[in-house]
């Protein structure tokens, strides 16, 4: 039996044309993003790779990074190539940002990328260059952000890390959840991503850190500083064997 | 004749379509200003007036937000509704659904602005309202599918006309979009703040899933549409070739929706989906073109148009910059181009190739065409719509052509190596050249803002002449009624 498919029939029935629509527009998505959740190479796994989420004045930290728009210049991810490996470091690895809701890899930089800038200036630094960027570095068109001084709101530290456990990072609620945090990131990692404990801790972190520079309380800028310093070294790669890692990309 | 006594007011719902094609100006107004601003922030960065209110990250989405779903949403819904009403000659199945949307969609896009400016963002590109705008955003679009659809299941002739076919997509496509990229869990139900189910990896792959679908399907099958009855209407001539408008309408709703990973070349993605991201890119070539072909040779036979009709011209160079952003776009997929043109300001003239050039001159035209329809009177001034023309067009030039030359600046100085294999330039050197071309950028885009600004007052006077019009002719029938009583 021969069919003569004439495309009248669907542009008669509106019905058959909405079906049609969906099924021509899902199968993009579903062939492109689904294997990203069950391919196993997706996320990186090699010695040396062991990254932590987040510990609470972090995780504010970061919060505040998304509420001011920073990503709207500043890239967290860095490609593999010579120029960037020179200015940046190490290309990013999907295993670095595993615990990122939402991932901050952004588009455009209008500033320098951020992936690495743990560690590479003091706080000091990052605090007067928040203040008032024009002050450290004369040609910066970055904004100044004086108000990042004010006290941080600290009233729902546990439940945003609550709602973070529940989509998938491992902060723990109970004894048992935490000891198997131990055995993953090591006790000292494990007490910081105890829920029942965060708002001890972030005060304890801040305190200790001192990251803007004032120990009467706790700032936003301690947790946006405290959150900057940790970006991009949580991967040891002296202990990273490369050609493994080629094998994953 | 009883049925030509029906004036098409009362046929039709154009209130509906009179209300968002006024909103469409006041956002586009507002959000290109806004637009301008921020800009100009970038070249002169004392514009931050430290103040959290004004600072470029959280200005920007405001910016986005206020054209893509203002501007270009308000235009979209317009048109649709008249554009559904008039090809199925049959009246919007529902008035207060129609109102629903259209108070539903503007209390969006006030809540997202507002909330942007108190520091409330998913930090995602383009979906930064939180989780409760995002439900209503859910609720609005699903009323409009239903309207939208059962307007169509009324409709007085057995064929869906092709630009219908592109309204479906867009409407069915952005549903689908906008659910999966903005799944996500919120602190507490009374906090505004909440955090996306997926992370890494996957999330960049959904929210790029979006964000490029959202040009692929709000800011183009949508205007498309908008190209599949106005441009013919205003030609006066059927569209060129309706087998190209089937090929065109299946080819570009099945690649689209696999490109978006083009956005994340050279990333932490794993590099299969790029490779095919790129694949489907460059394939997209096709029924782009296929797309712009059909909508410029409508004109053919009668070219003489372009000279004597502005508000043709603006269809046709809409259709010219369509092309030539969507010959850029597979370019820049190319993994070697976009190891260039990545993170730098082509990426944003690309965009902006397409926002203002094709998507704004298509809108533009359109309404210049529908809005003296819906008053049921003539364009206040076709020399006003000359002027917008030109600023409009010098206005996007000045703004890619700066763009351009920053943004590969950029690229290369990021790559360059002095003699002894070091980086031959620090960021900051890149960021210092980029002032000349962002001040360059901000005049351009302030052109473009001064014709939308002249458009706003021509129809604005364009309404009052029509109901200046429309008084007149009442008191005249008042006066005959009068006369023929006496």
């Amino acid at each position: 039996m021969q069919i003569n498919f004439k495309h009248e029939w669907i542009e008669t029935n509106i019905g058959l044309m909405t079906v049609l629509t969906m099924l021509a527009i899902s199968i993009g998505g579903l062939v492109e993003i689904a294997p990203l959740f069950f391919i196993d190479k997706t996320i990186e796994k090699a010695e040396g790779i062991n990254v932590r989420p987040y510990t609470p004045l972090e995780q504010r930290g970061r919060d505040i990074y998304i509420r001011e728009g920073c990503y709207t210049c500043h890239s967290q991810m860095i490609r593999p190539f010579r120029d960037e490996k020179l200015r940046y470091g190490h290309y990013s690895l999907a295993a670095e940002s595993q615990y990122d809701h939402p991932f901050q890899w952004g588009s455009k930089r209008t500033g320098p990328d951020l992936a690495r800038v743990g560690g590479k200036y003091s706080n000091e630094w990052h605090v007067q260059h928040l203040i008032a960027p024009r002050s450290m570095v004369p040609e910066s068109v970055m904004p100044n952000y004086p108000w990042l001084m004010t006290k941080l709101d600290t009233s729902d530290v546990a439940g945003r890390m609550k709602a973070l456990r529940a989509v998938g990072v491992p902060y723990s609620l109970t004894e048992a959840e935490r000891a198997n945090n131990a055995k993953q990131f090591g006790e000292s990692v494990a007490a910081q991503l105890h829920i029942p404990d965060a708002n001890r801790n972030l005060v304890a972190q801040a305190n200790l850190g001192n990251y803007d520079g004032d120990k009467s309380g706790v700032s936003e800028m301690d947790a946006l500083v405290a959150y900057l310093q940790v970006l991009g070294t949580m991967v040891d790669f002296t202990k990273v064997n490369e050609d493994e890692l080629v094998r994953s990309r | 004749m009883a049925t030509t006594a029906f004036s098409s007011a009362e046929q039709y719902n154009f209130d509906i379509v009179k209300k968002f094609a006024v909103m469409a100006l006041v956002w586009a107004v507002f959000g290109m200003f806004v637009g301008v601003y921020i800009a100009s922030e970038l070249a002169w960065p004392v514009l931050n007036f430290d103040s959290p209110y004004f600072s470029f990250g959280r200005f920007r989405p405001v910016h986005t937000t206020s054209v893509i779903f203002g501007f270009g949403g308000s235009a979209l819904f317009a048109t649709s509704y008249y554009v559904v009403q008039r090809t199925c000659q049959t009246r919007l199945t529902s008035d207060g659904m129609a109102s629903f949307t259209f108070w539903g969609w503007q209390t969006i896009i006030v809540l997202a602005n507002v909330s942007y400016l108190l520091g409330y963002s998913q930090g995602r590109e383009y979906a930064e309202m939180e989780w409760p705008i995002d439900l209503l955003i859910e609720v609005v679009w699903v009323t409009y599918l239903i309207l939208f659809l059962s307007t169509i299941m009324r409709r007085k002739q057995p064929h869906i006309y092709v630009a219908n076919w592109f309204y479906l997509a867009f409407i069915l496509a952005t549903a689908l979009l906008h659910t999966f990229n903005n799944l996500a869990m919120p602190v507490d139900l009374f906090s505004m703040k909440s955090y996306s189910l997926f992370a890494g990896t996957q999330d960049a792959m959904t929210q790029w899933w979006y964000g490029h679908n959202a040009v692929g399907f709000f800011l183009t099958a949508a205007f498309l549409g908008m190209m599949y009855y106005f441009v013919p209407k205003q030609a006066g001539r059927p569209i060129y070739s309706y087998r190209l408008s089937i090929i065109h309408f299946w080819a570009l709703g099945f690649m689209y929706m696999w490109v978006g990973a083009h956005h994340l070349h050279w990333t932490a993605l794993p590099d299969w989906t790029s490779t095919l991201a790129a694949t489907f890119s460059i394939l997209l070539l096709m029924p782009s073109w296929g797309g712009m072909i059909n909508g410029i040779m409508t004109l053919s036979g009668a070219w003489d148009k372009l000279r004597t009709d502005p508000v043709m011209r603006f269809m046709i160079v809409a259709l010219s910059f369509y092309g030539m952003s969507t010959f850029e776009g597979p370019m820049m997929s190319l993994k070697e181009v976009n190891a260039l043109s990545h993170y730098t300001d082509w990426t944003v003239g690309h965009v902006h190739s397409g926002a203002l050039g094709w998507v704004a001159m298509i809108s533009f035209g359109s309404l210049y065409h529908m809005i003296p329809k819906l008053w049921d009177t003539k364009l206040y001034s076709v020399k006003l719509v000359e002027a917008h023309f030109w600023l409009a067009t010098v206005g996007v030039l000045l703004y890619i052509v700066a763009m351009w030359i920053s943004g590969i600046t950029q690229g290369l100085m990021w790559r360059a190596f002095d003699d002894f294999g070091n980086l031959q330039y620090s960021f900051v050197e890149s960021v210092a050249a980029m002032i000349p071309f962002y001040a360059m950028r901000a005049i351009g885009g302030a052109f473009f803002w001064a014709g939308v600004v002249i458009m706003a007052y021509n129809i604005f006077m364009t309404i009052r002449q029509a109901k200046r019009e429309q008084s007149e002719l009442e008191a005249k029938l008042a006066a005959k009624m009068a006369a023929a009583g006496a």
